[in-house]
């Protein structure tokens, strides 16, 4: 048994003419101080993509999973087959969205700040891979978003107000101050209630999608995943059963290059890309410019009309570029070059819609700035509203016994004891009755 | 008892047509315990069929197509294979419900066989429902008869809250004396074995009296029950056993009863001893009946190892050990 597997040296140990194995542990390029050069990331011409049949077979989109989808060119005009030929009111609406989205981050970032609240998000730089890719959609479709995907909620018209009683978990918010803030939920706008667990949504979205076509129903669902966390167990168990049943299902990866401090090499980046992952599954996949609202809804819309026409389940990779920090509680100069964000080759995804609005002659500065002043005063007179009912920890929330509904459906013996107990304390502490705001 | 979960299966497939019944080898084959047998052929590849392995993506889908509105029935084909389940189970089945203040619910019903006493190994033998009764939000029920098995499966069908249906496969085809020389008589000599035809319920949360008794009391679930009697009888004890049915939610009016009745009280479960439910069971024991314990209260349980191929009879809490706590708790 001496050089047998269970002589476990630690080190070197002498191994005679075989070669010593080596790790590989990913490094990104750059790190902070590094000066960046972004040259190794292709970035082909606008309008070269194929776009083939929606109901072709899967493996037909193979190029396209290491190509990248592109409409917008550098004269911020649309090109190629991809090119979704929206109308002027559309792409204006869409743009609308993007502003007041960047808005809504920019005021709760803020009020996080000024400890309205625990922790926000921001989407900057990828409003397209949610705002324009989900106006490809019915407004009735599913979708099971991760938690940077607010953009979905705005371009469904959610109401701002209550979004803000989420984050501020006031006695508003209606899913009662449990939730983290961001984690929306709303069946109305058929957006499904976010969790803290990555990945987990995208196997439900399989299961949506597959109810829904034993249903004979004609509603599709779709999910958003970070590139980070398809390296969890669930995300390969949906493209498994996605592509199993065919479910009329579009898995969306984001692919904002970050998962916290981590690169996206340590999702398996540096081997292949994540459109690539569709192809060993048999599904469709698409590699898309994430920071090109055409392209974005163009990919979205042909997976859901091939998801549609029962011809299959879609992956679709955004590449694109996680501008600002993960959440309120990072701070991204700690691990990468401040010049990655000015650097990226594919820019801004809100310039490059309002540039070629321009491009179009629909679109004009004054009218740019009116709409960006008339989106933080939307947000800013919600905030206000929002505050009415509270903010975090300031104790206009939920009366206690809300703590312990819906665990069940009915409230069991064990909790009803508890919950009398909370009540119980609540009058120990505050004898006098509940404290004055 | 494998013919009443059928049973049941059949009648809620055909009762509600959001019913949909899923997992490894149950469509065409009819699943390892053929549990399932014969529901596809008769209501369809779209309402019973087989899945990937892949206890996380069975679990994930089901929590989406309950969200949709349908009441998925998976089945986990061994209780060990959970786990790669479990964080669909524990995060998201368990919590949707509370996450989204009731907009969206995952009515599902995990079936498993569950224990040991066939020969399984470790990694067919477990007992794991101290996990799910752990976690807010989940219903555990493990049936002990077969009239009870379906009555429990279709009330765990109807229920809107998400059901760990542990399945005790030792007593699938008759119950266990847990004398292992004795053959095991079939269901169908057996008292509890009469399931009447159509539909009929049992609420969850209800415990069964297995025999009335003033000596002690024997807090019991599943393959335990059975062997608890046995040893009572063949010591006779006169004992008061009652089958818990639901450890969530738990019949505690039924429990502390018969403890204030009897002043004694053991506690019979197969899974390991740390931690498991029986130390809850003790608990509860003590808070609420202590000034009516005449003795301490025993548990008997697996030992805190892995469950042993060969040596499974030394593992398995059977007659020899039940009757030493039974001693135990007399001669105080
Ligand atoms: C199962 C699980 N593991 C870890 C975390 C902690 N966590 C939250 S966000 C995150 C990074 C996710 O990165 P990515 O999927 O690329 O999405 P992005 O934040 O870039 O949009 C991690 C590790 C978690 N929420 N859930």
């Amino acid at each position: 048994m001496a050089d047998g597997p269970s002589d476990n040296k630690q080190s070197g140990g002498e191994r005679g003419n075989k070669p010593a194995l080596q790790l590989h542990v990913p490094e990104p390029h750059y790190r902070p101080g590094d000066k960046v050069d972004f040259s190794h990331v292709e970035v082909p011409e606008a309008g070269r993509q194929p776009r083939p049949d929606e109901a072709c077979a899967a493996r037909e989109t193979e190029a396209l999973c290491y190509d990248l989808v592109r409409v917008l060119g550098e004269d911020y005009r649309a090109h190629g087959p991809w090119d979704p030929k929206l109308d002027a009111d559309t792409l204006r609406t869409m743009l609308r969205n993007f502003a007041l989205t960047r808005a809504f981050d920019e005021r709760m970032f803020r009020g996080q700040r000024q400890g309205k609240t625990s922790f926000y998000m921001k989407c900057t730089g990828e409003e397209a891979t949610s705002i324009a890719s989900s106006m490809a959609l019915a407004s009735d479709d599913m979708v099971f978003p991760s938690y940077r995907q607010q953009g979905i909620l705005i371009a469904r018209g959610y109401p701002l107000v209550e979004m803000i009683n989420q984050i501020y978990s006031n006695r508003g918010d209606k899913l009662k101050g449990r939730q983290l803030p961001i984690m929306y939920s709303s069946r109305e706008h058929s957006f499904f209630s976010i969790s803290g667990n990555l990945a987990t949504q995208t196997p439900q979205a399989v299961g949506w999608a597959m109810a829904s076509a034993i249903k004979g129903d004609s509603r599709i669902a779709a999910t958003w995943v970070g590139e980070g966390s398809t390296a969890e167990g669930d995300f390969h168990s949906a493209c498994t059963f996605a592509t199993v049943y065919n479910a009329p299902v579009i898995l969306n990866v984001i692919n904002n290059q970050w998962a916290i401090s981590s690169f996206s090499g340590f999702a398996g980046a540096e081997r292949t890309t994540f459109a690539a992952r569709a192809l060993g599954y048999g599904l469709a996949g698409l590699r898309v410019d994430g920071n090109d609202p055409l392209a974005c809804y163009a990919a979205q819309q042909w997976a859901a009309n091939r998801a549609r026409a029962n011809a299959g389940p879609t992956l679709v990779e955004y590449f694109t570029y996680r501008a600002e920090g993960h959440s309120t509680s990072d701070d991204p100069s700690g691990y990468r070059s401040a010049q990655e964000r000015e650097e990226w080759p594919l820019g801004d995804p809100v310039m490059r819609l309002k540039k070629h609005l321009m491009a179009l002659g629909e679109w004009d500065e004054q009218r740019d700035e009116a709409m960006d002043a008339e989106c933080a005063d939307q947000v800013k007179k919600a905030t206000k509203e929002a505050e009415k009912n509270g903010i975090l920890g300031h104790g206009l929330h939920h009366p206690f016994r809300t703590m312990f509904e819906d665990v069940f459906e009915e409230l069991p013996w064990h909790l009803k004891e508890q919950s009398e107990q909370a009540i119980r304390e609540r009058e120990t502490k505050f004898p006098e009755g509940l404290p004055k705001q | 008892m494998i013919e009443a979960i059928n049973d049941a299966l059949s009648i809620k497939l055909d009762q509600d047509p959001d019913v949909i019944v899923m997992g490894e080898d149950v469509g065409y084959f009819g699943g390892v315990f053929r549990a399932t047998a014969g529901l596809q052929e008769k209501y369809g590849k779209t309402r019973v069929f087989d899945t990937p392995i892949s206890e996380c993506g069975i679990i994930g889908v089901a929590v989406g197509m309950g969200a949709y509105g349908l009441r998925p029935v998976p089945e986990i084909q061994f209780a060990d294979y959970i786990y790669p389940g479990l964080d669909q189970l524990i995060s998201e089945a368990a919590r949707l419900r509370y996450r989204s203040a009731a907009e969206y619910i995952a009515p599902l019903t995990v079936r498993s066989p569950f224990g040991g006493g066939i020969f399984g190994g470790q990694t067919h033998s477990q007992s794991p429902e101290a996990i799910f009764a752990h976690v807010s939000g989940l219903k555990t029920v493990i049936p002990s008869t077969p009239y009870d098995a379906k009555g429990l499966l279709i009330a765990a069908i109807e229920d809107n809250d998400p059901v760990i249906f542990f399945e005790p496969k030792r007593i699938y085809n008759g119950p266990f004396s847990g004398y292992y020389d004795k053959p095991v008589e079939p269901w169908k000599k057996h008292e509890d074995s009469v399931v009447p035809e159509g539909h009929y319920s049992i609420p969850l949360g209800k415990a069964r009296k297995v025999i009335e008794g003033e000596e002690l009391t024997v807090l019991a679930y599943g393959t335990m029950v059975h062997v608890a009697r046995a040893v009572c009888e063949k010591k006779g004890v006169d004992a008061d056993i009652v089958d818990l049915r639901t450890i969530v939610p738990l019949d505690i009016e039924a429990i502390e009863a018969s403890v204030r009745k009897t002043g004694r009280c053991l506690i019979v479960h197969e899974a390991t001893r740390t931690s498991g439910f029986g130390a809850e069971l003790s608990a509860l024991v003590t808070e609420r009946c202590f000034y009516h314990l005449e003795a301490p209260v025993e548990r008997v349980t697996g030992f805190d190892t892995p469950y042993p191929h060969s040596l499974e009879w030394a593992y398995f809490p059977g007659p020899v050990r039940i009757g030493e706590a039974i001693d135990k708790i007399l001669s105080e």
